[in-house]
């Protein structure tokens, strides 16, 4: 509630979001990441409009062949057309990246802030579960999981985003220890902010630099982690497609024909790219340390 | 010709924002046997003079512009890093701020020691290890370590603040040098402990007969240790002269200021005190930590706090004076119910605060506040001025959209801050501003009792002035009771009306404060209150006895 009040009364000053926004404009390489996930994600959407082929039509006869006028970058030894599959391709691997680590996100710097801030026994007890996660084969915990709900792509989400989430916890719990003991914590309490206040209003914020960076790590990390699960038939199955998939498949025939691994891998690596120059220029400019020109 | 001549140094800093002309044109010298002390205020410059004169400093962005520095014949500006590293290891010797983090945890003090005397790169000087732990035995036994050859195999975590600064001398004088630099040596120590570290600093040089440059923010510090002073503000010499003629025929405006801004004396304000109307009353509080260095099978406490009791009328200032590790802060805290209490209670306008939940605790919370120390910690880095500000005030709902600028506003106009700088970051304030900022926050819920947990100690002596005047200013305004924890007895004497002594976890003497000054009734008062070095080099001299 107050921190809405303090929102409409901020009208002559600039936020923190407005400031970032003026600092992320002016980071060249922070933009170009921002347009590139832009297109790719505008390109994800309308691809069953603006797609050349069907993603699952076949041609046998063709087989595989080089890129074309008729095939961009090539067919596959199906005689699929393999701009068509990437485009495809690009909607699960992207929505798999932004929904599994917005789960691992939301639930790794909740657990961890809490763990964090709280202390003592809770935080042991939390740590101790993040600890046993971590031992625990995650494949197993995944095979468990399809084989209780049945295959689906939202479990598959899900899934993914409850095992990346560990990382994320100790990563802000560290961060969250060494504000907790900050002055302007104790400020905080003494002006009798509720625990939940004091998190939300002066611990997240402050750990927003880390966890960005780790986040913009994790989106990658996840896309990978689909196409594995996929390829042990855990995943999306065929004819559906990721990027991981087709890495992968392309990776069996890179000798012969080099084009199935190197769109796919060239359209991956550019996405990671971009997400990492984002990262940067957000961990940049939502520090209000840094200065806006 | 004397040891060190230094002539028209300038250094620059190149930064994105342009040049800041850190040092620019500063000369002095400086012989064997003599002090010089650099005084200044936080950036000044007068670090950034002695660390050039090492190669101490990070280039780029400095960048030496001019000038020279004559070391015994050799122009130190100028010669190479071997020659360098020859003048650090043998002639030149720093002693730094903060001795907590200047040695590696990890090492042990002998080893540390004896690093140079083993590893130096003059290898006609190299010394057998058996030798050298003879020597550095010696060391640590002539700057005061007791049993040192127990002490030698003990690591840096062993020892306290000001023994570590005595290990921190020893290193330097391992190698005999003939000029001794000490950046602010005893900024970081309690008063006692500084009394001694000059004393120790004071003898070393007049048995060796070593040059020492002393820095220091504070004039009071120098009077009795420097035989000339040199007063720096924006990196251009303001003054310089034998001690007496800068402290007693000073002709420089800013010299002037810094005089003027030592805490003096007794507090000029009347005693506002109500008798009769308590606002807080402590009974027997004690505050306990669990030891984690003990084994679990003795479990063993910290009494951070063992059994105080107070009280404070409403509208007075009480004064809580000790050294570090005394309790006091964690007996503010506990006051405020910021830190758990093990035992006793604290009864704020006649409720007993112990037993509230936390929620229930809210209303009361708006009445009692707290300004911490460190101005830099205690402001949100993510939050401007005006969200600072704002927050305490909507938190307990005593504005709203239509009254919170105006509200922010007048608090900013109380504690001294320009309105249009409402919207700026705490980042972009000097240390001063943000003490005011902090200030702020503490009195926007109109509190009717403020703990005040060492609010000046961090800045420097012409800002400390300035905030004290503010807060006693914001004291009679509104009508505010106080309770004024410091380690530095002057700043306690000059704000508040009744002073308490706490050692150990215990308040060893308490009354008011002009009659505890004149006559302590206990020795360790007695001894805190000789440790306080005066701003006049005679007195000065003659309370250290050296004439």
């Amino acid at each position: 509630m107050a921190n809405k009040d303090l929102q409409q009364t901020d009208e002559q000053g600039t936020s923190l979001w407005q400031d970032a926004w003026i600092k992320l404009s002016k980071n060249y390489l922070a933009l170009f990441g921002l347009t590139v996930l832009c297109l790719l994600c505008l390109v994800s959407i309308l691809t069953p409009w603006i797609a050349p082929y069907g993603y699952e039509e076949q041609n046998l006869l063709l087989g595989a062949t080089a890129p074309s006028f008729q095939h961009w970058l090539g067919t596959d030894i199906f005689g699929r057309d393999m701009l068509t599959r990437i485009m495809y391709g690009g909607r699960v691997s992207l929505t798999v990246g932004f929904i599994a680590t917005a789960v691992a996100l939301l639930i790794g710097v909740l657990w961890g802030a809490t763990a964090g801030f709280v202390g003592g026994r809770t935080d042991a007890v939390m740590m101790r579960i993040v600890d046993i996660m971590y031992a625990l084969p995650f494949m197993i915990f995944i095979v468990l999981l399809m084989v209780v709900f049945g295959r689906n792509i939202l479990l598959l989400f899900l899934a993914i985003g409850a095992v990346e989430w560990l990382t994320m916890a100790r990563i802000v719990r560290s961060q969250v220890m060494a504000l907790r003991k900050q002055e302007f914590v104790e400020a905080a309490h003494s002006l009798g902010l509720s625990q939940w206040t004091i998190i939300r209003r002066h611990i997240i914020p402050n750990t927003l630099g880390p966890v960005i960076v780790y986040t913009t790590l994790t989106i990658p990390s996840v896309m990978l982690l689909e196409a594995f699960l996929s390829f042990l038939g855990l995943g999306i199955q065929p004819p559906q497609s990721s990027w991981g998939l087709l890495i992968n498949y392309g990776v069996e025939t890179m000798e012969e024909y080099p084009w199935l691994l190197i769109f796919p891998g060239v359209t991956l690596s550019l996405t990671l790219f971009a997400l990492n120059f984002l990262g940067d220029g957000l961990r940049d400019a939502l520090d209000p340390r840094t200065s806006k020109d | 010709m004397a040891l060190l001549e230094v002539n028209g140094l300038k250094v620059y800093f190149h930064t994105r924002n342009g040049v800041v002309k850190a040092v620019d044109d500063v000369s002095f010298s400086v012989d064997k046997g003599e002090t010089l002390a650099i005084v200044g205020e936080s950036g000044s410059g007068k670090s950034v003079t002695c660390y050039s004169l090492l190669d101490l400093l990070p280039k780029p962005p400095a960048v030496i512009e001019g000038g020279t520095a004559i070391f015994d014949g050799e122009d130190l500006l100028t010669c190479d890093s071997a020659r360098m590293r020859h003048f650090r290891g043998n002639d030149i010797a720093v002693i730094f701020q903060d001795p907590m983090t200047s040695l590696n945890p990890f090492i042990s003090i002998g080893e540390q020691l004896i690093e140079p005397l083993i590893y130096h790169p003059n290898k006609s000087r190299v010394q057998s290890r058996k030798n050298a732990r003879l020597r550095a035995i010696e060391l640590l036994d002539e700057v005061g370590i007791i049993d040192a050859e127990a002490r030698y195999d003990c690591y840096p975590h062993e020892f306290s603040g000001g023994m570590r600064q005595r290990v921190m001398i020893a290193m330097a004088l391992i190698n005999e040098p003939r000029l001794l630099i000490c950046d602010e040596p005893t900024t970081a120590l309690d008063v006692t402990i500084q009394a001694q570290i000059l004393e120790l600093i004071k003898k070393l040089q007049q048995t060796r007969d070593v040059a020492v440059i002393f820095i220091s923010h504070d004039l009071g510090v120098v009077a009795g240790i420097a035989d000339k002073v040199l007063v720096l503000c924006d990196g251009t010499i303001q003054e310089s002269g034998d001690t007496d003629h800068i402290f007693y025929h000073s002709q420089s405006a800013y010299t002037q200021k810094l005089l003027a801004a030592i805490p003096e004396g007794a507090k000029v304000l009347p005693n506002r005190a109500e008798h009769g109307n308590l606002l807080v009353k402590v009974r027997d509080l004690k505050t306990y930590f669990n030891d984690y260095s003990k084994a679990a099978s003795e479990k063993k406490y910290i009494k951070a706090v063992d059994g105080v009791s107070l009280d404070i009328q409403r509208g007075e200032i009480l004064g809580l004076v000790g050294e570090s590790g005394s309790g006091k802060s964690t007996l503010g805290r506990s006051i405020l119910q910021l830190a758990p209490t093990t035992a006793g209670t604290v009864t704020f306008d006649g409720t007993v605060l112990g037993g509230l939940k936390p929620k229930q605790l809210v209303p009361w919370r708006r009445r009692m506040q707290m300004i911490f120390q460190d101005p830099y910690a205690s402001l949100n880095p993510r939050m401007t001025v005006y969200e600072t500000l704002a927050e305490p005030l909507l938190y307990h709902g005593l504005a709203d959209k239509k009254t919170i600028d105006n509200q922010v506003r007048q608090l900013m106009d109380d504690v001294g801050l320009a309105y249009g700088q409402m919207r700026k970051y705490p980042h972009e304030f000097s240390g001063g501003q943000r003490q005011r900022i902090a200030i702020g926050r503490a009195i926007a819920t109109k509190p009717e009792l403020i703990i005040a947990d060492e609010p000046v100690s961090a800045l420097d002596v012409t800002i400390q002035a300035q905030i004290l005047d503010l807060i006693l200013e914001l004291v009679e305004r509104h009508n505010l009771t106080m309770l004024f924890i410091s380690h530095d007895l002057s700043v306690v004497r000059y704000i508040s009306d009744r002073v308490m002594v706490m050692n150990k976890g215990l308040i060893i003497e308490s009354g008011d404060t002009e009659a505890l000054w004149s006559d302590p009734q206990q020795e360790y008062t007695r001894q805190l209150l000789k440790a306080i070095p005066l701003a006049d080099p005679k007195l000065e001299r003659l309370r250290i006895g050296r004439v």
